[in-house]
């Protein structure tokens, strides 16, 4: 059971920063994880007077702050109409309203969960991470860990031409997903996310360059990169196993998406 | 520590632990409606309105509450007695255990959601687990209220 032995609303990052250098200190999100865990917090450090619940739209980008609700993600129209709707597909399979009226983008993407598919949507995009101390970082280099503590303040996605379908698959509704996978054309450079392998999410680099020109393909061409890229993915994907599936299913979900993914893409008819 | 807010419509003072979470303090101030029955953040039963949205109480600290507008269904007699009647009108629940939380969250998505389809409904409604039935029954009763409340604001 989750142990606060004291609790501070901040009033600035300052304080909050210097507040989470103290042994056992810890940033609350939307505590949904926190929640479940058997962590003893000597101070459990609060940002949500800061006003950094919101999302700004300027020319270049979006910034989205660190306590910025799921549910309000899911219903930005400017966001979803950027990503085409795969921002709200991410989201809209995560438990419920309640849940997602809780649980942060902040505390999603700061906890770099294998299941995470925030993490997962946002790689998909062109997006930097500002943490207060180490400032502005991509998001996928983030995701490779190795940071240290520090405070995640903003997401902000960079607006560039963006073509991009989010696809997942579950056992069953509203549970983890066992695999989760984003296609997208950042500025015409074809980009493949694959998390919930169940270790976190991931860019499948393209060695061989099968989808290096998939802009400028054909329709045929499109469907055979398609097919071959996910045969690629199914082979290279770095899976394991857990309650949820095996490693070989994984692999084998992993291609699927990924050719259904980028069959929308292409904008073939796909059969799911 | 000590905190204030407002809960059903009153403004209630406490004296809270800094990890008390809100769903325990709800209890403790005479709100049994609210209630827990799963300890992962998954069945929805301990929803309540913060702010005029729909969260889970067992997953917010006491503390970040202060200063908040709380409504539980206690605070929601009327409404819950009238959606109620169409509830129990079609037979959806059996135990009754998960029911304040599910009107609940259907209040939230009356105010959130103008003429809900009925694929919207499920989606909203995914985060309330109901052991004992298919839903259904619970779906029928929320589409015949919507055309209830319909007719009459059409004064039919």
């Amino acid at each position: 059971m989750l142990k606060i032995k004291n609790y501070v609303k901040v009033k600035s990052l300052e304080e909050a920063y210097e507040l989470l250098q103290k042994r056992g200190s810890c940033i609350l999100g939307g505590m949904l994880w926190l929640k479940m865990s058997d962590r003893r917090v000597s101070v459990a450090i609060d940002l949500c007077e800061l006003g950094l619940d919101g999302i700004y739209e300027t020319e270049e980008e979006y910034q989205i702050g660190c306590m910025t609700s799921l549910h309000e993600l899911e219903k930005n129209e400017s966001l979803n109409s950027y990503t085409q709707g795969a921002l709200r597909e991410s989201l809209r399979h995560i438990v419920g309203v309640q849940f997602r009226n809780c649980a942060t983008v902040g505390g999603s993407i700061y906890g770099r969960y294998g299941f995470s598919d925030v993490l997962t949507v946002f790689m998909g995009m062109n997006t930097e991470i500002e943490l207060y101390h180490a400032g502005r970082i991509a998001l996928e280099e983030f995701a490779k860990g190795g940071f240290q503590k520090d405070i995640l303040v903003r997401v902000i996605v960079k607006k560039c031409p963006l073509k991009m379908v989010y696809l997942s698959q579950r056992n069953t509704k509203t549970d983890f997903p066992v695999l989760t996978c984003c296609a997208s054309l950042i500025d015409k450079t074809p980009r493949t996310v694959i998390g919930a392998r169940p270790y976190r999410a991931a860019i499948m680099e393209d060695t061989q360059g099968i989808m290096k020109s998939f802009i400028c393909m054909n329709e045929r061409e499109r469907l055979e990169a398609a097919e071959s890229f996910s045969e690629y993915v199914s082979e290279h994907v770095h899976t394991d196993s857990n309650l949820r599936g095996s490693a070989q299913y994984r692999s084998h979900l992993a291609g699927i998406l990924t050719g259904r993914a980028w069959r929308q893409i292409g904008g073939m008819a796909d059969e799911n | 520590m000590r905190t204030e807010f407002i809960l059903n419509g009153k403004k209630v003072q406490a004296e809270i632990e800094p990890d008390i979470l809100l769903l325990d303090l709800l209890r403790r101030l005479g709100c049994l409606s609210v209630k827990r029955g799963c300890e992962t953040a998954n069945c929805g039963l301990c929803t309540v309105l913060m702010e005029d949205k729909p969260v889970l109480s067992c997953s917010i600290l006491a503390a970040r509450a202060e200063g908040k507008r709380i409504v539980t269904m206690e605070g929601m007699q009327r409404e819950a007695e009238e959606f109620g009647a169409f509830l129990s009108d079609e037979g959806a629940e059996q135990c009754g255990f998960c029911n304040p939380g599910f009107i609940m969250n259907v209040f939230a998505m009356l105010k959130e959601l103008d003429d809900p389809s009925d694929e919207e409904i499920k989606e909203y409604l995914a985060g309330n687990l109901c052991r004992c039935s298919g839903f259904v029954g619970q779906s029928r009763s929320i589409r015949k209220f919507l055309s209830y409340k319909k007719d009459k604001e059409a004064g039919i």
